[in-house]
């Protein structure tokens, strides 16, 4: 039963899915059953939020109360947790600070604390991309070079400066490189990439419906 | 463009525009069930070996040794993205492993749903190790809802912790360089997969080994060594040999300039 119950699941949901690929929307009952289980899919994850809250406090609270290494950024992470949730989960109608409208203090904790830090991990992005740069585009093999290369072209492309630059040279430069590079090799190498990814991705989903595939439950 | 010989969508309840994908989808499912009975049958079966599925158990055997964790990432995407649950089947067989050698894992999740499913599938892989024991339940762990706040949380395990190999199976957006590259400052042996194409330079600059495209969807069937699993992937081969000569027939016929009708077989409407 435990093995039986959500292959069949699997296997109704995912006929009814690839059913109403097929049928209009509009007129077809099925339409409505597969909007009905994406708005289940949508309640379920809302509930399972609590999960993860649970998740997180628990392993946090294990480290502080053991006194664990770092146990002091655990403490944060509880704090930081419970101060974002309780205001935000208060009523508006208690006080203009609660909920989580302009003005609370969930909006400001999230604009003026939340929101910056994540912006800044988001920028350090240009750091790892230049040492990541660093490493690929070092001239060892034949293919580095090519990549090398290549990689330089589009570069000088893609900024202003590197355009003019090429400008200098002829103006159809930045065109040719875009024409070739861009829409030519790297656009073909994309779509063989994608074919073989989407054929991958509907052959994993056939042997789930059909209950070939039962790794993702945990069952060989 | 040529309008689809097809027609479009009227108000019956068959979506006639529909037809061309509808008998791709025919095709397809008959080769991956005709090639699946041929596997069940004992038909020999060639797969082309994927140097980063080989290297995983040489990757945990390393971690073992150096007595370190090994992490894994089942991608940040919802359990609704069929490359979470590509991330979640290779799981249960690194966690297979990781349970054997008695080495540490750590799997942190972005998603409550991934958690639930990501806590059964390594409990199952522990009991079928034959060492439920050594099973905790915070193995997998919710860090972060957040993209960055998730990224940041795994940045900062990987530069205390420092662990031994890390492997990211999943779909990855723009903290895929942020992750691999602290992997690789902090001297673990990588091993990445993804569907995006988007994200794959950076996982092949970062990372020892990379699963590129389809190969993050065949590795639970290539890990399992499972004739019926594999009968799959033989199918999904056929149907990219068909698409080639499709390919080739449409190049032939452009040329010619007689390809409009055959163009409108394969259109979106």
């Amino acid at each position: 039963m435990r093995t039986t119950l959500p292959l069949a699941v699997a296997f109704i949901t995912g006929v009814v899915f690839v059913i109403t690929f097929f049928l209009n929307e509009e007129s077809a009952i099925v339409g409505g059953i597969s909007k009905q289980l994406l708005d289940w899919l949508i309640i379920i994850g809302g509930f399972t939020l609590l999960l993860g809250v649970v998740s997180i406090l628990r392993v946090s609270w294990q480290s502080v109360e053991r006194r664990k290494e770092d146990w002091i950024y655990k403490l944060i992470t509880i704090l930081s947790v419970l101060v974002m949730a309780i205001p935000g989960l208060l009523p508006e109608s208690w006080s203009s600070l609660f909920g989580r409208q302009e003005g609370s203090i969930y909006d400001w904790l999230f604009l003026n604390l939340q929101a910056p830090m994540m912006a800044t991990m988001f920028a350090t992005l240009a750091f790892y991309i230049a040492s990541a740069a660093y490493r690929a585009f070092r001239a060892r093999t034949a293919e580095a070079t090519i990549l090398l290369v290549t990689a330089t072209l589009v570069m000088l492309w893609r900024v202003p400066m590197g355009e003019a630059f090429l400008n200098l040279f002829s103006e159809e430069i930045p065109g040719l490189i875009n024409r070739y590079i861009m829409g030519g090799v790297n656009l073909a190498v994309q779509r063989g990439i994608i074919i073989g990814a989407a054929l991958g991705a509907a052959a994993m989903s056939l042997r789930i419906i059909l209950g070939i595939e039962r790794t993702y439950m945990g069952k060989s | 463009m040529p309008e689809s010989v097809f027609g479009q969508e009227g108000e019956s309840l068959f979506r006639y525009d529909r037809i061309n994908a509808l008998v791709a989808v025919v095709i397809f499912s008959f080769a991956i069930l005709l090639f699946t009975k041929w596997a069940k049958e004992g038909k020999p079966l060639f797969l082309r070996k994927i140097p980063g599925l080989e290297a995983i158990e040489e990757a945990v055997g390393r971690a073992t040794e150096m007595g370190r964790p090994v992490l894994f990432i089942p991608g940040i995407a919802e359990l609704d993205e069929i490359d979470t649950i590509a991330g979640i089947s290779i799981l249960g067989r690194v966690a297979q492993i990781t349970a054997q050698y008695e080495t540490p894992l750590y799997v942190p999740v972005r998603y409550p749903l991934v958690l639930a499913a990501g806590q059964e599938v390594v409990e199952q892989a522990y009991i079928k190790a034959g060492k439920p024991e050594l099973y905790d339940e915070d193995i997998v762990r919710y860090v972060a809802g957040e993209q960055f706040s998730f990224t940041a949380t795994v940045n900062g395990y990987m530069m205390r912790v420092r662990p031994a190999t890390n492997i990211y199976m999943g779909a990855f957006f723009a903290e895929s360089l942020l992750l691999a590259e602290t992997g690789n400052a902090a001297g673990s042996i990588q091993i990445a997969g993804t569907a995006r194409p988007e994200q794959l330079p950076f996982f092949i600059a970062a990372c020892d080994y990379t699963l590129m495209g389809e190969e993050l969807y065949a590795a639970s069937a290539y890990l399992s060594h499972e004739p019926i699993m594999m009968g799959g992937l033989k199918g999904q081969d056929f149907m990219k040999i068909l698409i080639i000569i499709l390919i080739i027939i449409g190049i032939v016929l452009v040329l010619f300039d007689s390809a409009e009708t055959y163009l409108s077989w394969f259109e979106e409407n």
